[in-house]
C-alpha cells in the first residue's frame, strides 16, 4: 500500500477529491457561495478524469442534468446552498420516485432568501429531509471536519450507488470553508459501491423490477434496453399505473428498501455518553464546539456525553433513545432555532430533558456557551 | 505542542490568508501537526479589516476557531479596532509599525507587543508584496509553534515559480528581526 497523502484542505476542495475518487464522473451546477469551490474544482478536475462539467442555467436544470447523467451509468453530483437547494426541490423529489442515484451537496449558509451568503447555518435539516413533496425517502448525512467530509462524500455516493437513492451531504459554511489537515486514503483502500446492473436479456428486461433487497438492477440508457422513467406512480415496467395496489407496493418499497439498509447507513459517533448524566447532541459544525465543551465539562468532573450523528436521516433514534434512558438530560445546540430537537424528543420518550441551544446570528457556538449550558442544566 | 491560536489581522490584499494557508501547511504537513485554517469571506476580504484565523495542536482540534489568541499579527489601524479585542493576558501582539501605532500602555497588562516595521521591510527587498511572508518569519521566530525549518518549506511549495528566492529573503528577514526583539527581551 502506498504512503497516505497528508494536505490541508478545504471541506469543499475534500467533498470535490472524495467524489472523484468515488468515481464521479459528472457534475452540473450554478454556482452559489459558499458551495462555489465545489463546481470551481469539479470544473477543473472532471475534464482530467475523462468526466464532463457543465454549468446549467439554473438550479432546477443542474438537479434535472445529473438524473439524466446517472440514468446513462454516470456517478453524479451537484452542489449548491440554500436557494438553490430550494429550486433542486422538485427534482430531487423526481429522483426519490424514480430511483436514480444522485448526490447533492448543500452548503448551508444563513436563510431563508438570500439570507446571509457567507454565514453558516442549520436552517435546512428539516428540507433535506421534507424539502420535496409527497412521502418519500431520503438520505441525509452531515460531516463535522474535512477528514469526515472526504470520507461521508464518499459514503454517500456509495450509499445512493447501492439504494438508488437520492443522498444529500449537508455541510455548512465553516466546514465547506476551513482548511484542515487531512490524510488521504490510499485509492486502492477505499470501498466504492456501484449500482447493480442487470443481467437479463434486454426483450426480458423490467426496470422497476426489485431483489429482494428492494432495488431494481439497473441497465444505462443507450446500452439496448428499454428503460421507461417517469414522476408518476409506475409498475415494474416503468410505465404509468393507477392501480392503487401497485401505487401502494411501490411507495412502501422506497421506504423498505432503506429500513432494511438502516443500520448500515445509519452512522453515529458516541463520546464517553457511557456513563453521562448530560448527553449534547450535535451534528455538522456545532459538534466541534460541543466536543470541546464536553471536554472541558470532563475536567471539571461533569460527567458529559455526545452524540454525534452524521447520519441525521434516517434519524438515529435507537442511540437516542438508549442514552434517554441513563441520561437526566440531553442538550442539543443547533444553529436553527430548534429543528432536529424535535426528533431528538420524539426518540428520547420523555426519559430525559431535551434541551435546546440556538443560534441564529450567523456565527458558530463557541465551547464556552455550551460548557455555561451545561452547569446551567447540572 | 498545546492547542496554540494565532489570528493574522489587516486589510483584504495584504496576504494575511495566504500567510494563515502557509502557517497551517507547515504545521500540518511538515510539522506533522494538526491544524485548521479560517478566514473573513464576502466583500472585507477584498478591502476592509480582515483575518485569517489558524490553530496548531499536537492533539485532535475540536472547536476549529480562535478564542482567545495566543497570537495577534496586527497590520492594519482598522484591523486593530476590529480584531484587538478578545485579546488575553498572554497573548503575543506582533504590529506592523509602517502601518500601525500602538503604545504598550494601550495593550493589557501581560500581553507583549512586538513591533516591527514589517511592509517598510518588504520594500526595502524590492516589493511590498511579500510584507506577509515578512510577517510570516517574524511569527515563526515569536511564536516558536512551528520551526523555520517547515515554514520555509511550506512558503517556497505556495509561492509562485521564480519568486523563491524574493520569499526566501522575507522570510529571512522577518525571522532575524524578529529573532533580535526576542533576544532584547531575554
Amino acid at each position: 500500500m502506498k504512503e497516505p497523502v497528508v494536505k490541508l484542505m478545504q471541506g469543499n476542495e475534500a467533498c470535490t477529491e472524495a467524489a472523484l475518487a468515488a468515481g464521479c464522473s459528472f457534475y452540473a451546477g450554478y454556482p452559489i457561495t459558499p458551495s462555489t469551490e465545489i463546481a470551481e474544482l469539479m470544473a477543473e478536475r472532471l475534464p482530467i478524469y475523462g468526466g464532463r462539467f457543465i454549468q446549467m442555467e439554473d438550479e432546477i436544470a443542474s438537479m434535472a442534468a445529473v438524473i439524466g447523467a446517472s440514468l446513462t451509468g454516470a456517478k453524479s453530483l451537484t452542489a449548491t446552498s440554500g436557494p438553490g437547494f430550494s429550486l433542486k426541490q422538485e427534482n430531487i423529489g423526481y429522483a426519490s420516485l424514480t430511483e436514480v442515484p444522485v448526490v447533492v451537496v448543500n452548503v448551508q449558509r444563513v436563510g431563508p432568501s438570500t439570507g446571509m451568503a457567507t454565514s453558516p447555518a442549520q436552517g435546512d435539516v428539516m428540507q433535506a429531509r421534507w424539502g420535496t413533496h409527497g412521502d418519500h425517502p431520503i438520505v441525509v448525512l452531515a460531516p463535522s471536519s474535512v477528514q469526515e467530509t472526504y470520507e461521508i462524500t464518499i459514503e454517500a455516493f456509495n450509499i445512493a450507488e447501492e439504494l438508488r437513492v437520492p443522498v444529500i451531504l449537508l455541510l455548512d459554511e465553516v466546514i465547506g470553508h476551513m482548511r484542515e489537515k487531512i490524510v488521504i486514503p490510499d485509492k486502492d483502500s477505499l470501498k466504492i459501491t456501484n449500482r447493480k446492473k442487470t443481467d437479463a436479456r434486454p426483450e426480458d428486461f423490467l426496470p422497476y423490477k426489485a431483489d429482494e433487497d428492494g432495488v431494481p438492477p439497473m441497465a444505462d440508457f443507450g446500452t439496448g434496453y428499454r428503460t421507461h422513467v417517469t414522476g408518476l406512480f409506475h409498475d415494474e415496467t416503468g410505465f404509468p399505473t393507477g392501480d392503487p395496489k401497485k401505487a401502494d407496493a411501490l411507495l412502501r418499497r422506497l421506504h423498505e428498501k432503506l429500513d432494511k439498509a438502516k443500520d448500515r447507513i445509519t452512522l453515529v459517533e458516541e463520546i464517553e455518553t457511557e456513563d453521562a448524566d448530560i448527553v449534547l447532541f450535535a451534528y455538522g459544525s456545532s459538534a466541534r464546539p460541543a466536543l470541546s465543551a464536553l471536554r472541558q465539562a470532563r475536567e471539571l468532573g461533569i460527567k458529559v456525553g455526545l452524540i454525534k450523528p452524521i447520519t441525521i436521516w434516517p434519524f438515529p433514534e435507537e442511540v437516542v433513545d438508549r442514552v434517554a434512558k441513563k441520561a437526566k438530560t440531553i442538550i442539543v445546540p443547533e444553529m436553527n432555532l430548534g429543528q432536529l430537537i424535535r426528533e431528538v424528543e420524539r426518540a428520547s420518550r420523555g426519559q430525559a430533558d431535551v434541551i435546546g441551544l440556538n443560534r441564529v446570528d450567523g456565527e458558530l457556538f463557541k465551547p464556552e456557551e455550551i460548557l455555561e449550558k451545561i452547569k446551567e442544566v447540572r | 505542542m498545546q492547542r496554540y491560536e494565532i489570528r493574522l489581522a489587516g486589510t483584504g490584499g495584504q496576504g494575511q490568508i495566504l500567510a494563515g494557508i502557509i502557517l497551517a501547511e507547515a504545521a500540518a504537513i511538515y510539522e506533522g501537526l494538526n491544524a485548521v485554517q479560517s478566514q473573513s469571506y464576502g466583500p472585507e476580504s477584498r478591502g476592509g479589516a480582515s483575518k485569517a484565523e489558524v490553530v496548531i495542536s499536537d492533539g485532535e482540534i475540536d472547536y476549529p476557531k480562535v478564542t482567545v489568541p495566543d497570537f495577534l499579527l496586527v497590520m492594519s489601524k482598522d484591523a486593530w479596532g476590529k480584531y484587538g479585542q478578545g485579546i488575553g493576558s498572554k497573548t503575543k501582539i506582533l504590529i506592523d509599525s509602517t502601518l500601525v501605532s500602538i503604545e504598550q500602555d494601550s495593550v493589557p497588562e501581560g500581553t507583549r507587543l512586538y513591533k516591527l516595521p514589517i511592509t517598510g521591510m518588504a520594500k526595502d527587498l524590492g516589493k511590498e508584496i511579500v510584507a506577509n511572508i515578512v510577517a510570516l518569519g517574524a511569527i515563526t521566530a515569536i511564536s516558536g509553534v512551528v520551526s523555520r525549518d517547515a515554514v520555509e518549506k511550506a512558503v517556497l511549495s505556495r509561492v509562485p515559480k521564480g519568486t523563491e528566492e524574493l520569499n526566501k529573503k522575507a522570510l529571512s528577514a522577518g525571522y532575524d528581526a524578529a529573532m533580535s526583539l526576542v533576544a532584547v527581551e531575554e
